[in-house]
């Protein structure tokens, strides 16, 4: 069948290019009010108490009720606010999560644009999103804000480092930064019978970048931007009704971009056994993503927060150099295998 | 389609450009320069050259200026105007600076433009390979010992830093140390 409906090769690429990222945008804002649903459940029964059940069956209308006390609340600006920054900020934090999701392939058929530079593409917006935090906590004029927003910087590029590091292995052994690429290489099984994920390959790759994934998008146990014991709320303080809205749902696409790249990296992306490959695909990735998901959540309501030099030596001392050795370790065995250094 | 994303990209650069020395706010100035940096990404997707586009945002958007937020964030700027050079003098420096620049780009856009030196490998070459490939291969082959001049600099660079921030508020011991 003819896809392009008389249109221009362009215009039909445009046009479907905007669909698809409708569809992706719109799947994921979807699925945010059942993130936190799940994340006030889960803390709920972590702390030996029900969680939301008032609202709807199990408390899922929750979320609705949460959003109309958002959109009602009254939308302060602070006086010495910096207007048009303290408007950005919130857009900021929003914007790069969806551009990450366009270059993820959810499913063999599925993907937005498979550029060849797909992982780049994910390092270059997660470094644009320190701006949404440093922005907010500095255009709000507030002490709190600043503080949170100026820790947010440090740990950000702190941990970005490891992250990029940790992620060297994965690139040795697929020799390309497309993430379609990627999921590809990671087809077939390994001895027989483990899949074969880069998990297994790179598991020194796979702990470290989960912790900087942590760290990134600022959860516990690395939440020290926000950390409310000491500056009330962070880079976010000054903000309310929907701005302070688009500021969660941020963390919450966040969560799920970055999810989608470590399933993509170490978890073999779409493939999995029994399920036809595409449909089944898609059934696979999602799932996958929902156990990060909820190891994301245990992780909250189970670790306490770090402190600001535990975070540093962590970051610097300890995942650096051991995401550093495990680079060289890799380049060494693929060097090897490849006949290289002969 | 090249033509409509080079407007828009060109037209977002050169406001973004202008809009960096207008701006009386040193942080409303550097974002223009994010901006800049960004339409700069945008070019290098045009051009053919995704690997350029994204090391241009990860390291200049992503990196550099966050760090020069943060540096102007924190520094009093508006003490370093108040005692620097005299108004008057500082006009006409910039007076001055801004007819070499003038000077310069006029004698620029007389001679006819020139493509550069063509690399060694061919549009097929590079498309076969990929891009990424054929950067790593120059850079880390015919490249290589300015590659590693540079990194050393850097790790100078580095250096440098440590030592300057050890000097003020160091524990006893450290500071005395040659």
């Amino acid at each position: 069948m003819d896809w392009s409906f008389g249109l221009s090769p362009d215009a039909a690429w445009l046009v479907w290019t905007i669909i698809k990222t409708l569809v992706l945008i719109g799947g994921v804002l979807g699925v945010l009010p059942i993130m936190i649903w799940g994340e006030r459940k889960v803390a709920g029964h972590v702390q030996f108490r029900p969680g939301p059940n008032r609202v709807g069956p199990f408390g899922l209308l929750q979320p609705a009720a949460d959003v109309l006390k958002l959109v009602f609340k009254e939308d302060v600006v602070p006086v010495g606010a910096n207007r048009v920054l303290f408007f950005l900020a919130p857009i900021l934090a929003l914007v790069p999560a969806f551009v990450v999701l366009t270059v993820i392939p959810i499913g063999p058929q599925f993907v937005v644009t498979d550029v060849n530079v797909g992982l780049l593409v994910f390092f270059a917006m997660s470094s644009l999103g320190v701006y949404a935090i440093t922005l907010a906590g500095w255009a709000g004029n507030n002490k709190y804000g600043l503080m949170g927003g100026l820790r947010s910087s440090a740990q950000m590029i702190s941990y970005e480092l490891a992250m990029g590091l940790s992620v060297i292995g994965v690139i040795l052994l697929t020799g390309s930064l497309s993430l379609v690429d990627i999921v590809k290489a990671q087809q077939g099984l390994l001895l027989g019978f483990l899949p074969k994920w880069f998990i297994f390959y790179q598991p020194i790759g796979f702990i470290a970048f989960v912790v900087a994934m942590l760290a990134e998008t600022n959860r516990a146990p690395f939440d020290l931007p926000e950390a409310e014991g000491e500056l009330v709320a962070g880079y976010h303080v000054e903000y309310s009704s929907m701005k302070f809205a688009a500021f969660f749902m941020g963390e919450y696409a966040n969560m799920i971009a970055i999810s989608c790249v470590c399933t993509v990296l170490f978890l073999g992306g779409w493939h999995g056994p029994w399920l036809p490959p595409v449909w089944g695909g898609i059934i696979w990735f999602v799932a996958k993503v929902s156990v990060l998901q909820v190891f994301f959540l245990f992780v909250r309501w189970t670790l306490p927060r770090l402190r600001y030099d535990q975070l540093m030596n962590l970051g610097w001392k300890i995942l650096l150099p051991l995401t550093l050795a495990n680079a060289l370790v890799t380049a060494i065995a693929v060097a090897l295998r490849e006949g290289w250094l002969g | 389609m090249t033509p409509v994303f080079f407007l828009l990209f060109a037209l977002m650069a050169v406001v973004g450009a202008t809009m960096v020395v207008l701006q009386r706010n040193p942080v409303v100035s550097a974002l223009y320069l994010v901006l800049v940096f960004m339409s700069l990404g945008g070019f290098f997707v045009l051009l053919a050259a995704p690997f350029l586009a994204a090391v241009q945002v990860v390291v200049y958007a992503g990196a550099i200026m966050v760090l020069f937020l943060f540096v102007i964030m924190l520094l009093n700027l508006q003490k370093d105007v108040d005692d620097g050079l005299h108004h008057a003098a500082r006009r006409l420096f910039g007076w001055l600076l801004g007819i070499v620049i003038a000077a310069q780009a006029a004698l620029l856009l007389r001679a006819p433009w020139a493509l550069g030196p063509r690399g060694k490998e061919p549009p097929e070459l590079v498309h076969a390979l990929g891009n990424t490939q054929v950067i790593g291969l120059r850079l880390f082959g015919d490249y290589l010992w300015p590659f590693e001049v540079t990194s050393l600099v850097l790790l100078v660079g580095v250096i440098g830093a440590v030592v300057l921030s050890l000097r003020r508020g160091a524990p006893a011991g450290i500071e005395d140390a040659p």
